[in-house]
């Protein structure tokens, strides 16, 4: 119980670190500004060049309207996603090869080439700044992503619902039997240790559902090739709207105790709580910082590792261009150092579906506790 | 697209398409899954509370067995002494009736010698008594002149011939 208290604790200092950096968004402008002034001299100089070690790793781990499956020479092959959006009171669906490679723009979307909505689709309102359309709900990389792990999971996990069918009440086997270990432990050392005997199994579906959908992801984030490579769970979209589940299941399942622990912590000396409500403001500060700082942790460890890894492929190329042997001789570093990190990965997709699951399932255990004064 | 800024699209889809799965998933997988484990895990605990019923009910078999066999010994030898007891009861029984019968046979035939013997005596007499007679008839028709000495003498000699 100690441990836990004391993950939740630094849970919440880091949350609200991370608020604080949310919340003055200025400063990120202002620095980031300062590196585009850098980089503009170096610009000059790196346009001659061929490769963009940066522009190569932000496109990987962006997500994008084109999924690119491989490039021969000049010629890409790709596949182009349908671009759907919502604008002027107007749907429009189109396929997104209009946009790319010199295309005009089409019906007057673009998509934006620099600044905050680099990326995205944008059009020129009458001022001639670009905007962004009122709703872009078009099927991008990782909505294709996405919609492929999604019928990935559901596959694997109806068809070993079925060999339990099937084999009922023997040994499991194949498929099941490498799935099972980990339904057991979401079951057996994530739910039943943190929410309680009696309640865990209103939150069963759900604890095991985000563990295998972020595990799969994570997974298929480190596949370099279709139909791996997007990476999902390093969007912040995606575990924001993971973390969103948490937090509303965690509120809405919230006991009597629950709301007293946060509007009245026992325990805390009243000088903590009156005329300055101190703990309340802190506490409901925490509601908020718990699941904030899930969507930060899943999100920035996989991004991470994707840019640690790509950032080592890189280096091949960047001292390729300066003296071809060098290129060659660093990519054998490269190469082991990437092999390295991908075993890192590995260990990560595994490391945080389980954070996540175990954070979760803890604070449903926390909304649901029963009081024990 | 921005790191940070992924878009409401995104979103949208992901808020989607998480509740699609998590619904099929609870519905079709998680609690079929869940239904097999536990059913599984009791059917294992089930059998392993009756293994061990079984072997407390093997070793109170045995014990019982045990017992029985001890009793069946027990009895065994019981009915072992018993029997030789009955046994010499009977041949001593057998001694005895035996030998009061041998006594009573010889007995009788003491008896049936005695008596066969007087008859005998009896016979003897007689005959002894004719041939006395005889002789006697012959002595007096020889000596018939001193017919009183005679007489007295005869008598005088049976009376010292005593028979036994």
């Amino acid at each position: 119980m100690r441990d836990k208290t004391a993950v939740i604790k630094t849970d919440a200092v880091l949350g609200i670190f991370l608020l604080f950096f949310i919340f003055f968004p200025g400063m990120i402008q202002a620095q980031h500004e300062q590196k585009v002034e850098i980089s503009e001299k170096a610009k000059a100089q790196a346009e001659e060049e061929i490769f963009h070690a940066g522009d190569m790793i932000t496109e990987h781990v962006t997500d994008s309207y084109q999924w690119e499956i491989i490039k021969i020479g000049k010629k890409h092959i790709s596949i182009y996603l349908p671009v759907i959006l919502y604008d002027r009171g107007e749907w429009h669906v189109f396929n997104s090869a209009k946009l790319y490679h010199g295309h005009d723009p089409y019906l007057g979307y673009s998509i934006c080439e620099e600044g905050a909505n680099l990326g995205k689709i944008v059009r020129k309102n009458e001022n001639g700044e670009e905007v962004l359309p009122d709703l872009d709900v078009s099927v991008t990389k990782n909505v294709l992503a996405l919609i492929i792990s999604s019928a990935l999971l559901i596959f694997i996990f109806i068809s070993v619902a079925k060999s339990y069918k099937k084999r009922r009440g023997h040994a499991p086997k194949g498929l099941q039997s490498f799935m099972e270990p980990l339904i057991l432990f979401v079951r057996d050392d994530i739910a039943i240790p943190s929410i309680g005997e009696k309640k865990y199994k209103r939150y069963l579906p759900f604890l095991l559902t985000i563990f295998f959908f972020i595990l799969l992801n994570n997974l298929m984030g480190i596949i370099p090739f279709f139909p791996g490579g997007a990476n999902l769970t390093g969007n912040l979209a995606i575990t924001g709207v993971l973390a969103l589940f948490t937090f509303v299941i965690t509120t809405v399942s919230g006991n009597k105790n629950y709301w007293l622990h946060i509007i009245n912590a026992p325990g805390v000396p009243w000088w903590l709580k009156f005329p300055v409500p101190l703990m309340p403001i802190v506490e409901i500060l925490g509601m908020f910082t718990k699941p904030f700082v899930l969507m930060v942790r899943l999100f920035a460890n996989i991004l991470a590792g994707h840019i640690v890894i790509l950032g080592f492929i890189s280096l091949i190329f960047i001292f390729g261009a300066m003296n071809e042997l060098l290129g060659y001789g660093v990519s054998i570093v490269s190469v082991g150092f990437t092999i390295f990190l991908d075993f890192l990965e590995l260990l990560v997709a595994f490391i945080q579906a389980y954070v996540f699951t175990l954070l979760s399932a803890l604070y449903f255990g926390m909304a649901t506790e029963e009081a024990h004064h | 697209m921005s790191l940070i800024n992924p878009g409401f699209g995104m979103i949208i889809w992901m808020t989607l398409a998480f509740l699609v799965v998590l619904y099929i998933l609870a519905k079709y997988a998680w609690k079929p899954i869940m239904n097999s484990l536990k059913e599984r895990e009791d059917s294992i605990e089930d059998a392993l509370r009756l293994a061990d019923r079984t072997r407390k009910e093997m070793e109170e078999l045995k014990l019982d067995n045990e017992k029985l066999l001890r009793e069946a010994k027990d009895e065994r030898d019981a009915i072992l002494r018993e029997a030789r007891k009955i046994k010499e009861n009977i041949i001593e029984e057998a001694k005895e009736k035996a030998n009061a019968e041998a006594a009573n046979i010889v007995e009788s035939a003491k008896q049936r010698i005695e008596t066969e013997k007087n008859r005998a005596m009896t016979e003897i007499k007689n005959i002894i008594a004719d041939y006395a007679l005889e002789i006697a008839e012959k002595i007096m028709k020889e000596e018939l002149k001193d017919k009183k000495r005679q007489s007295a003498y005869i008598q005088k000699l049976l009376d010292e011939t005593s028979l036994n």
